[in-house]
């Protein structure tokens, strides 16, 4: 009997389980109405002119607004939705970073480059909304909360001596924006698997499944970010809830073996890739929780043209041949900056199962070679000067192929103005000199009020904030290059200030290089499937254009970390030294003098003993003579003491009479 | 024959002072000043003329200057030399008017150690006579200490090099100077005045204070007063008018008074200038609190940056007690057994602090090298003077190739430098022990000359 009547309870307990899950899933639905939670997984492939692909993962989720649902969730991750919570985020962004973005071969001036090219190491910044006084505290705890997420030691940027406070020239976010960066952090898989964490389907499904640990950090580059955007407590009524990107960017090397063996003899053909081929796996469905779960694959701006693809024949192109037929094209809406269109080609991984894995595969059947379209100026940043005392950072500007064409538009007014916004932080140990900067345009130095239009600095103070500078450069349209520089005087530490691998030296972080007048978009035509997908939506927000020059490494002089003991040791004998002998020649006496005076004590006391010695010989020897010598050799002290005696009997005689 | 001597001495002594100022307008018109002005031997965060020019510029940019941890001098240094940091004159060396202002401190110090200096060799001849010990010390042997002090004091290569370096020391070391003038010739409103400045500038000189008041109290330098008094036991004639006037408290409340309203004034001073900004508050903190906690670790002449870079943080404001202390317990065993030649205790004074200070520079040094030529003939039998002599000239050459080495071709490391700078406090402490011991045996032989040898000491 109980045999067989446990089975069927235990199916009427998982029946109702099922059952009230469904319900609740149901009721909560029907309670928010239209705001449910929502993510998206995408995938943008893009070849790169150098023979390389570059892999951009974008994963949104957005969460209703808190006060709608408590602090329940079904796809969005409840630590994220905590964090904004506690600290009353409005926006941040956290970046993973390995390697440096190559601006000249890999392009400065689309909203893919301008938005996830970052610093190497880790980049962060937050807009809080509390006031002005709590920012610090509330910085403090992210940091920290952040780096036990994601196993980084971000809770180095706690110390009001690395993080500043730009005030306009960081573009992504204006006002009370809080700024970080730590150079020098590794980035490796155990941030990444917090990161996958996030993810509803982490990495097990969908387009996840790629990120294949060992392919993706043999690429040359590697961004993994975080976007936070919340409205939830904002005062302008609009209730949006979170909103939480996650990508990933990956520049790879595809594997060249295909096309050695198609076209051996040409070298200047494009590598042929598939998915497979890079990530080494495929997509075998989408996650069942992603709305849009789709892939494209980008062809620049400048390709199509260097391909002789228009918009008429892009459907059947003569240059390469891809792996699968894509569900869509569009076709960049032509732009005031370029005349030739990027075109996206889609795939739609809903139609993909296990059984039929979603693999796509790009084979160039002729040599291209194009260019990527590059921001205004290119800005490198360079270290002066040898020495461990002082240098100069350089950050110089040279103009590109954009100028050239914008200079060519604009040619027709001769006060064409470029604007250029540098934001620099130096750590405090850079001892930087503000009255020392030097403004060159074209190799020739220029008044420094000429050139600038505007600069804020905050000098920094040591071991208390860092220094930054916030400068605005208006530069003429037709310039060549121009470079900034400034000196600085390399600060010395304490040991224990050292990092461990103190002759390596000190990272400076990146300078960021923007230009306010421009924005990178890239709308495509007109098409309402287009406005479900979270990443073309964001391609067609205006982002400002902007760039990251390189980390310096500053070498700093190293004291002799073995030495602590000796220096203290050596030290403190020397001021003993000095001490003591002066205290000595001041109460020194002459030896003449102090012989003089040796004797003259001897004259006083040192006789008595040498009397009593004399004394007891003689009481020993002879027993008659001293009883006259005691008298007569007594000598001052002696009558003393007898009188002493005679006083303190006549004390003891008083005190008798007095009390009897 | 002696007037002939006098003018010809005269003479040649007009003829050096003009030689090192050209010497110095040579320096000044090389390229860059060959780079002596971020030298660390030259420029102390205290004395550096980069920070000044910094701090002028963040000053013009309407922020405090002392926000950011540059600039750590005075307002009113700010005020007064910051415009000519930034001021040019086409075809000539960038900062042309600064260095003619250091020239010019430097020229009016030499002047006013002249001045003191002659001062000082009369009050001793007056001693001598009173003591009548004219007959057995020949004075015309008796070299002129002011004009060999106002000569060490421009020739020597620390203060050209502190000069043309650009450092504010030329006018730190005016000031100190300005208040023993003061006080030597009893200009009250003037010792006080450079009292003030002095102790406004770099803190240290407010222990001359002391010396200050014996100056004033018991007028200059004498040999001790127990030895008139035994003279004229000896004589058993009591000259009172012969006597040195006893200690006078007048002076001293005429001073306190004028040292009080200067610093009101100088106080009223910087608070208008820091009016918008941080007020006196931060003012103290960024100058007097900056050389007292030893904030800036950069290598100098001095030993304590190394120290203090190398000590662990939990010791450390031990040692900061411990070092700042050491000046001030020799104040009152030196005060004793000087007091009746308070010139040579101000010098004491000057060369302990340049010692133990916390970012000591050459200038320092050149401040208290020139005021030992006041007491060429006190200190004419001071032991190792050649021995010190030949360390001085062997550190100075030798601490800028450690520097060398270390901090520019890395072959050395920082205990090569450090090195130098010990045996440069050494020197300094062999310089002041057997400076004072030769002082105290000058006295010594002046009273065995009065009183004979103890006779007593040969029983």
């Amino acid at each position: 009997m109980v045999l067989l009547q446990r089975p069927h309870i235990l199916l009427l307990l998982i029946g109702t389980h099922q059952f009230l899950q469904c319900w609740i899933a149901f009721g909560s639905v029907n309670e928010e109405g239209q705001k449910q939670e929502e993510f998206s997984e995408e995938l943008l492939l893009k070849p790169l002119p150098d023979h390389k692909l570059l892999a951009h993962f974008h994963f949104q989720s957005s969460g209703p607004p808190s006060t709608s649902n408590g602090c329940h969730h079904h796809l969005f991750p409840k630590a994220i939705s905590q964090l904004v919570q506690k600290f009353r985020i409005k926006e941040m962004e956290l970046s993973f970073t390995k390697g440096r973005w190559n601006y000249e071969s890999w392009g400065g001036f689309d909203p893919l480059s301008s938005s996830n090219a970052k610093p190497p190491g880790v980049e962060l910044w937050a807009v809080f909304d509390v006031p002005q006084h709590h920012i610090d505290a509330s910085w403090k705890n992210l940091t920290h909360t952040l780096s036990g997420l994601f196993c980084a030691s971000i809770n180095f940027l706690e110390s009001t001596a690395t993080y500043s406070t730009p005030e306009w020239s960081f573009p992504p976010a204006s006002g009370n924006v809080t700024y970080g960066t730590l150079p020098c952090e590794a980035v490796c898989t155990e941030n990444l698997t917090p990161w996958l964490k996030l993810l509803p389907c982490r990495d097990k499904a969908g387009i996840a499944l790629l990120l294949d640990r060992p392919s993706l950090y043999r690429g040359f580059y590697h961004s993994q970010q975080l976007h936070l955007t919340s409205t939830g407590s904002s005062s302008e009524g609009i209730d949006s809830g979170i909103i939480l990107e996650q990508t990933l960017t990956v520049v790879l090397q595809p594997n060249s073996e295909m096309a050695i063996e198609v076209h051996a003899s040409e070298k200047h053909i494009q590598p042929s890739w598939s998915l497979s081929s890079i990530f080494g796996k495929q997509v075998s469905g989408r996650c069942v929780l992603a709305k849009p779960s789709s892939v494209y694959l980008l062809l620049d701006r400048g390709l199509p043209a260097a391909n002789g693809l228009t918009s008429e024949n892009f459907w059947s192109n003569p240059s390469f041949e891809l792996s699968a037929n894509p569900d869509r094209i569009f076709l960049e809406e032509s732009s005031s900056h370029s005349k030739s269109l990027s075109i996206l080609y889609m795939f739609q991984v809903e139609k993909y199962c296990e059984s039929e894995p979603f693999d796509i595969g790009l084979m160039w059947k002729v040599p291209v070679a194009w260019l990527c379209q590059q921001t205004p100026l290119h800005a490198s940043r360079f270290l002066m000067g040898s020495g461990n005392e002082r240098a100069a950072i350089a950050i110089s500007l040279k103009s590109t192929q954009f100028t050239e064409g914008f200079m060519s538009a604009n040619s027709k007014d001769g006060s064409c103005e470029l604007r250029v916004d540098v934001f620099q932080v130096v750590p405090w140990y850079v001892k930087v000199y503000f009255h020392s900067l030097r403004v060159f345009v074209d190799q020739q130095p220029r008044a420094v009020s000429d050139i600038i239009e505007k600069i804020h600095v905050s000098p920094s103070k040591d071991k208390m904030s860092p220094g930054v500078m916030e400068v605005v450069l208006k530069l003429p349209c037709r310039v060549n290059t121009a470079a900034l520089t400034i000196e600085f005087d390399k600060g010395f530490l304490r040991i224990d200030e050292y990092l461990p691998d103190a002759n390596q030296g000190f990272d400076i972080p990146s300078a960021i290089i923007s230009f306010p007048n421009f924005h990178a978009s890239m709308v495509f035509l007109e098409d309402d499937s287009l406005n479900k997908s979270p990443l073309l939506s964001k391609f067609q927000e205006k982002c400002p254009v902007m760039s990251y020059t390189e980390v310096l490494l500053v070498p700093l002089t190293t004291p002799d970390f073995s030495m602590p003991y000796n220096v203290i040791t050596i030290t403190c004998t020397v001021f003993a030294l000095y001490f003591g002998s002066l205290l000595n020649v001041l109460q020194r006496r002459v030896a003449e003098e102090e012989r003089f005076l040796k004797a003259k004590a001897a004259k006083k006391t040192g006789r008595l003993p040498l009397l009593l010695s004399k004394l007891s010989a003689k009481l020993r020897g002879r027993r008659l003579e001293p009883l006259h010598s005691p008298p007569s050799s007594s000598s001052f002290i002696n009558s003393k003491l007898v009188l002493k005696v005679i006083l303190v009997a006549g004390l003891a005689v008083g005190w008798q009479y007095f009390f009897s | 024959m002696e007037k002939l001597k006098k003018k010809i001495g005269s003479f040649s002594f007009w003829n050096w002072v003009i030689a090192s100022i050209i010497f110095r307008l040579i320096l000044i018109y090389f390229p860059k000043n060959l780079n002596l002005s971020s030298r660390p031997e030259v420029s102390t965060p205290l004395t550096s003329f980069r920070r000044l020019a910094e701090g002028y510029w963040l000053k013009q940019s309407s922020m405090s200057s002392y926000a950011g941890s540059m600039y750590h001098g005075s307002p009113l240094l700010l005020s007064l030399l910051g415009p000519l940091t930034v001021k040019r004159i086409e075809g000539q060396p960038n900062h042309l008017l600064y260095s003619l202002v250091s020239v010019i401190a430097d020229v009016v110090s030499a002047m006013l150690i002249r001045a003191t200096g002659q001062n000082l060799r009369l009050a001793y001849l007056r001693g001598l006579e009173s003591l009548d010990l004219v007959k057995q010390i020949d004075v015309s042997e008796f070299l002129f200490s002011g004009d060999i002090a106002a000569l060490i004091y421009l020739c020597n290569p620390f203060t050209i090099v502190a000069c043309v370096g650009l450092s504010t020391s030329p006018i730190e070391n005016m000031a100190v100077i300005l208040c023993l003038y003061g006080a030597c010739s009893r200009l009250i409103p003037l010792a006080a005045f450079g009292w003030v400045i002095a102790t406004h500038l770099s803190l240290y000189p407010a222990i001359l204070i002391i010396p200050v008041i014996f100056l004033l109290g018991c007028g200059p330098d004498s040999p001790p007063r127990k030895l008139f008094l035994q003279r004229h036991q000896q004589k058993e004639v009591l000259n009172q008018s012969k006597l040195p006037p006893g200690f006078s408290w007048g002076p001293i409340i005429h001073f306190a008074f004028w040292a009080f309203l200067w610093s009101v004034y100088v106080l009223v001073l910087c608070g208008i200038s820091l009016k918008q900004f941080g007020g006196l508050w931060e003012m103290f903190k960024s100058t007097y609190g900056f050389i007292l906690t030893v904030e800036d670790l950069s290598p100098n002449i001095g030993v304590l940056w190394y120290f203090f870079a190398e000590v662990f943080e939990f010791f450390r404001n031990f040692f900061l007690i411990v070092f700042h202390v050491n000046i001030l317990f020799m104040i009152l065993p030196l005060a004793i057994r000087l007091r009746h030649r308070p010139c040579y205790l101000a010098f004491v004074y000057v060369a302990i602090c340049s010692m133990l200070k916390s970012y000591p520079s050459v200038g320092d040094s050149a401040l208290y090298l020139g005021l030992l030529g006041w007491f060429v003939n006190e200190l004419a039998d001071m032991q190792f003077s050649l021995f010190l002599f030949c360390g001085y000239v062997g550190v100075s050459l030798l601490s800028p190739v450690m520097h060398n080495l270390w901090i520019w071709r890395g072959t050395g490391n920082a205990n090569f430098y450090f090195t130098t700078a010990m045996v440069y406090a050494c020197l300094q402490i062999v310089l002041v022990v057997e400076g004072v011991s030769a002082v105290l045996n000058h006295d010594r032989k002046l009273r065995i000359l009065i009183t004979g040898k103890p006779q007593d000491a040969k029983s």
